[in-house]
């Protein structure tokens, strides 16, 4: 019992000590230490080549540190089956297509795939599931065309309810709403920020909109030349010094009218 | 999708392929009813004589006809079930079982064969053919995938490449040996276009201890196939091993093909539009398209040879029907569904 007590205060998820990865040559990330705790909407920013997309394929298990180490809840990354980790961590990623005419409620259905046994059919609990998911990402009136069909916008919104009707701990987004318009942006972002405040889902997500990351995510971890650069809440992390040396921008910050979070105004001449 | 809709087709397809079997059976110089087909299979099945049927029958149906058709039968099926295992790995629907330059690698292993032939080195062709053929085949797969090994995530594009990179150079080394062949070419030439005249049970043999395995394998992973579709990394995300389902599966799909064409030369066409034309009644779906496009080859390969064979008044080669037939009615559908599409 006493160990039940002690897990649900535990909120550590990640935990990065002395973490390097190259690829042959180039190093990426450079003794990176780093912790990632449950609930929280995670911003991961940073200019192109920075590491980002190597820090997420590091937390999703598809690469291996070169040195130092990364554990989940305690344990190493690296003893987790794909299995396992399936069931823990979901990925959006920024980009995808299909070849072939699966209809949108398969797709939102794959994400389900780690929670049915091989030869079995999909239970009660997993069509509630892909229901939910549909209903939250607002494509039921979808479910029946194939995904070859459908436009970006819904496009993407099918790739999220996926992973939603994943129902993992953790999800992760690369770059997810990059390729979309500011309405869809704007709503997927709120369905997720929902998740975390709510069910207490934890995001890790790249962003490349400043604003956007000020606007929705709790904490920012900013990586430069391959190393954390600065981490902390959006408040702390947000200021001139960080568009100068980071970004190479000049620009203002400014306090969101209302929710209070930071909002930066850009110098453009 | 409901389940039951799915298995009711794929059992119509079965009935299907073996009336196909039964009728093709029968038909020929000598026309034999299909149930003195039955008959005699059920006869040959207990180990005891038929009754009341022409002696001849039974030698004609067990040691003529049966063997080639149970092999175009395998070689389709084996084919179909190759072209969309290809077709799901590359995430490339015009992928089929000679993307990887298989067929290259068969056509030379078997000129190969023909050439040492003419040239007074004997090994008795009907043997010789079809295992340096398949030897043929096994190095092109062993030569494409150490070419593509460079690349760690085996992406589509560098196996594709690698395969028309080999498959490039056997071509010219193919081109050599029928210039040295000089008039005897026509034995090559004729080899690549395909044929089944003349498939004994070891034929059959050696194709379904091939093709049987292979598509339980297949099957086994239809599954995975279908999550591989959302792209490597989600795939990754969702508990695939994708990196090590692709090259086992790729591996497998080869030696299907391999088998294949070393039994019967190069038969298009089977292989790119069965699976694009059972896709498009099926839906996507691995775990229904695999099993039905293993009977829908077989049918349709068993009933090209047996046109060639029974109907025309001389035999024209099997890779050449196929494309010939199915190359226009492909068109066909292809434009229906273009329409229905963008109207």
């Amino acid at each position: 019992m006493s160990k039940a007590v002690k897990n649900s205060k535990d909120t550590l998820l990640f935990q990065l000590t002395k973490l390097s990865f190259a690829y042959r040559n180039s190093k990426v990330l450079d003794e990176i230490d780093l912790e990632l705790h449950r609930g929280k909407f995670y911003g991961l920013i940073g200019g192109n080549g920075s590491g980002k997309s190597t820090l997420l394929e590091l937390f999703m298990g598809i690469l291996a540190p070169c040195s130092g180490s990364i554990t989940y809840q305690h344990k190493a990354l690296a003893e987790y089956s794909r299995q396992e980790l399936a069931t823990r961590l979901a990925l959006v990623p920024q980009h995808f297509s299909m070849d072939f005419e699966y209809r949108v409620r398969d797709v939102v259905l794959m994400g389900r795939h780690p929670h049915i046994p091989r030869f079995a059919s999909p239970a009660q609990h997993d069509r509630l599931a892909v229901q939910q998911a549909m209903e939250t990402m607002d494509i039921i009136h979808l479910q029946n065309r194939p995904v070859i069909a459908l436009s970006g916008g819904e496009l993407q919104r099918v790739v999220m309810a996926r992973a939603l009707a994943q129902e993992t701990e953790v999800l992760i987004l690369d770059e997810a709403t990059s390729n979309l318009d500011i309405q869809h942006t704007i709503a997927i972002m709120q369905v997720i920020r929902k998740r975390v405040t709510e069910k207490g889902l934890t995001v890790i997500a790249a962003i490349h909109d400043l604003n956007l990351a000020a606007a929705f995510c709790d904490d920012c971890l900013v990586l430069k030349d391959g190393q954390v650069f600065a981490n902390g809440t959006v408040n702390e992390i947000f200021t001139t010094d960080l568009l100068e040396t980071v970004f190479a921008v000049n620009g203002t910050i400014e306090q969101a009218p209302g929710t209070g979070h930071p909002q930066i105004q850009y110098k453009y001449q | 999708m409901t389940a039951t809709k799915p298995l009711f087709l794929i059992v119509i397809l079965f009935i299907i392929l073996c009336a196909a079997i039964i009728a093709a059976t029968g038909m020929g110089f000598l026309k034999i009813a299909p149930q003195e087909v039955i008959e005699i299979l059920y006869a040959k099945l207990l180990g005891r004589e038929a009754h009341g049927i022409n002696p001849t029958f039974p030698f004609v149906v067990m040691e003529v006809r049966l063997p080639r058709i149970l092999t175009s039968a395998l070689v389709g099926g084996g084919l179909a079930v190759a072209g969309a295992v290809f077709q799901a790995i590359l995430l490339n629907p015009l992928a089929d079982p000679y993307t990887l330059g298989i067929s290259s690698g068969a056509a030379f292993g078997a000129s190969l064969a023909i050439i040492l032939t003419l040239f007074g080195i004997v090994i008795p062709a009907w043997f010789s053919i079809p295992v340096f053929a398949f030897l043929g085949a096994i190095a092109t797969l062993v030569g494409v995938f150490s070419l593509a090994s460079t690349d760690n995530r085996l992406s589509s594009n560098t196996l594709i490449l690698s395969g028309v990179i080999i498959a490039a150079i056997l071509s010219a080394g193919i081109g050599f040996i029928k210039y040295l062949a000089d008039e005897q070419v026509g034995i090559i030439i004729f080899w690549l276009m395909g044929s089944f005249v003349g498939r004994t049970w070891i034929d059959v043999l050696s194709t379904a201890v091939i093709v049987f395995p292979g598509l339980l394998f297949t099957l086994y992973f239809a599954r995975d196939l279908n999550i591989m579709a959302l792209g490597e990394r989600t795939a990754d995300t969702l508990g695939v091993e994708t990196g090590r389902v692709k090259k086992m599966l790729l591996v497998c799909a080869s030696l299907i093909t391999a088998i294949c064409v070393s039994v019967s030369g190069i038969i298009g066409f089977v292989g790119l539009i069965i699976p694009h034309l059972l896709r498009m009644v099926l839906g996507p779906d691995n775990r229904i398209l695999l099993p039905a496009c293993f009977l829908g080859g077989a049918t349709l390969l068993l009933g090209a040879d047996t046109i060639t064979r029974a109907w025309l008044p001389s035999e024209i080669p099997i890779g050449v029907l196929t494309s010939l037939i199915g190359g226009p009615f492909f068109c066909y559908i292809f434009r229906k569904k273009q329409r229905a599409l963008n109207p």
